[in-house]
């Protein structure tokens, strides 16, 4: 059965046709950054980046929650997992992301409970279950991920599960590109704007941040024709001097964004500062519990503070993530840091950049 | 995570709904989208549909896109 919405969007003779026009307009060298880590992913599976002209490099970005998510957060997450009576449920990606001293899936082998959950809505069930446990969700992702937190935190009030709790350590994306623009070493000439996170924030959301920092801006979906749209529309802007937003993927993306998920999303967090690997503090780019929804604040409940880790020694994942190193650029890549002995969260994740360079880049 | 690919709801039960992308069928929240239909595409993250395809729009998006190469393919043979 094909399906519907991808197959369409894959289709071989419309992407020969974008690339050839992309190749006529292209004549600046310029540097484009692709913002979310699906979008990375998707770009190497098809094989994206070999196709386009020399005068255009793609970098990956910021938008692999699992890596960009702070080493401190990560040790935090694992002193957790090691207090007695407490469940940890969590994504995988964040299992096997290296701490300062162990991962989640270290402690879980050494006994800990921590439950790879699909949704956060499982997590409920966990806790529904075990009344006489603690169950703490790791809640990390950006705004697709965080209005299903929230879903999940209403439910717990609304059913009066008292032993459900959840790590707020969501980060949002506009404020990060402007982080990134402010950053002396990063080069930008256009960001491919990441699909689903617009999907809930609307196009809408990225005005201010255009308006305040005018850069080419293109939203873009997943498969090959929404890429090669994407960097195609990005190209005309630089190459006509335009620096707008524009929206590729408008099957998905309104100018509003989804309000029903926005609403439970601001119901439940405010913004608030959150740390990022590789970029450091960024005011307002963080989600914390609103006033109303505090008592389900783990930091609150375990009183967790952060504390300041160093990155692995000679991971260059923070320089990866905003663009300034690629993965061939760090002495340990594929050597002691592998896809089954990763030494940062960028080799981990499966939208992580160097386990998509290990998977797919050859050469 | 996130799931490229639309999903078709193939079955509704109050909030919950079960969707299928490639034969392989998963249960999510409709929480999150507006009247929800058997038989409609959705885009699914983390156990949630977060957005209903906009089935007008992608055939418009692909025919303007068709339209607009297809043109300047008539152009190159022109020049
Ligand atoms: S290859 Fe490994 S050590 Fe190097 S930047 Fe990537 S994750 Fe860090």
């Amino acid at each position: 059965m094909p399906i519907k919405y991808a197959e369409e969007y894959r289709d071989k003779k419309l992407s020969k046709s974008l690339i050839q026009e992309i190749q006529k307009n292209s004549r600046k060298p310029v540097r484009l950054m692709e913002v979310c880590g699906t979008h990375t992913v998707s770009i190497f599976k098809h094989g994206i980046r070999s196709i386009l002209p020399n005068t255009i490099s793609l970098l990956s970005g910021p938008g692999c929650p699992v890596c960009v998510t702070a080493q401190g957060e990560i040790d935090a997450f694992i002193e957790l997992s090691r207090k007695k009576g407490v469940i940890i449920t969590t994504f995988g990606d964040l299992m096997r992301v290296p701490g300062s001293n162990s991962s989640l899936q270290k402690e879980r082998a050494k006994g800990q409970d921590i439950r790879m959950v699909y949704s956060a809505f499982d997590a409920l069930e966990i806790a529904k279950i075990n009344p006489d446990k603690e169950v703490v969700f790791l809640g990390v992702g950006f705004e697709t991920t965080a209005p299903t937190i929230a879903a999940s935190v209403l439910s717990a009030q609304a059913m009066n599960l008292t032993n459900f709790s959840v790590i707020s350590a969501h980060k949002q994306v506009v404020p990060a590109l402007t982080a990134l623009l402010q950053t002396k070493e990063v080069n930008i000439n256009g960001f491919l704007l990441p699909g689903h996170v617009s999907v809930i924030i609307g196009a809408g959301a990225y005005r201010g941040f255009v308006k305040n920092y005018p850069i080419p801006c293109v939203i873009a979906g997943f498969e090959p024709v929404d890429i090669l749209t994407g960097i195609h529309m990005l190209v005309k802007q630089i190459e006509t001097g335009k620096k707008d937003l524009e929206n590729a993927y408008p099957r998905a993306v309104t100018e509003e964004g989804n309000v029903k998920a926005q609403t439970l999303l601001n119901t439940v967090f405010q913004t608030g500062i959150a740390t990022w690997r590789g970029i450091g503090l960024i005011p307002d780019s963080g989600l914390i519990f609103q006033k109303a929804y505090e008592n389900f604040d783990a930091t609150r409940r375990f009183q967790i503070s952060y504390q300041q880790a160093p990155e692995p020694k000679g991971c260059a994942c923070g320089e990866v993530l905003i663009g300034v190193k690629t993965p061939l650029d760090c002495a340990l890549y594929k050597k002691t840091c592998t896809p089954i002995h990763p030494v940062g969260p960028c080799m981990v994740s499966s939208e992580g950049i160097c386990a998509a360079y290990d998977k797919y880049h050859t050469g | 995570m996130c799931l490229a690919i639309p999903s078709k709801i193939i079955s509704i039960v109050g909030d919950m709904g079960t969707v299928d992308v490639d034969g392989i069928k998963r249960d999510v929240s409709l929480l999150m989208i507006e009247d929800p239909q058997l038989g409609d595409y959705v885009i699914v993250h983390a156990g949630f549909a977060i957005h209903k395809i906009d089935e007008i729009t992608a055939k418009e998006t692909l025919q303007l896109l068709k339209e607009a190469l297809a043109f300047v393919e008539k152009d190159d043979i022109s020049n």
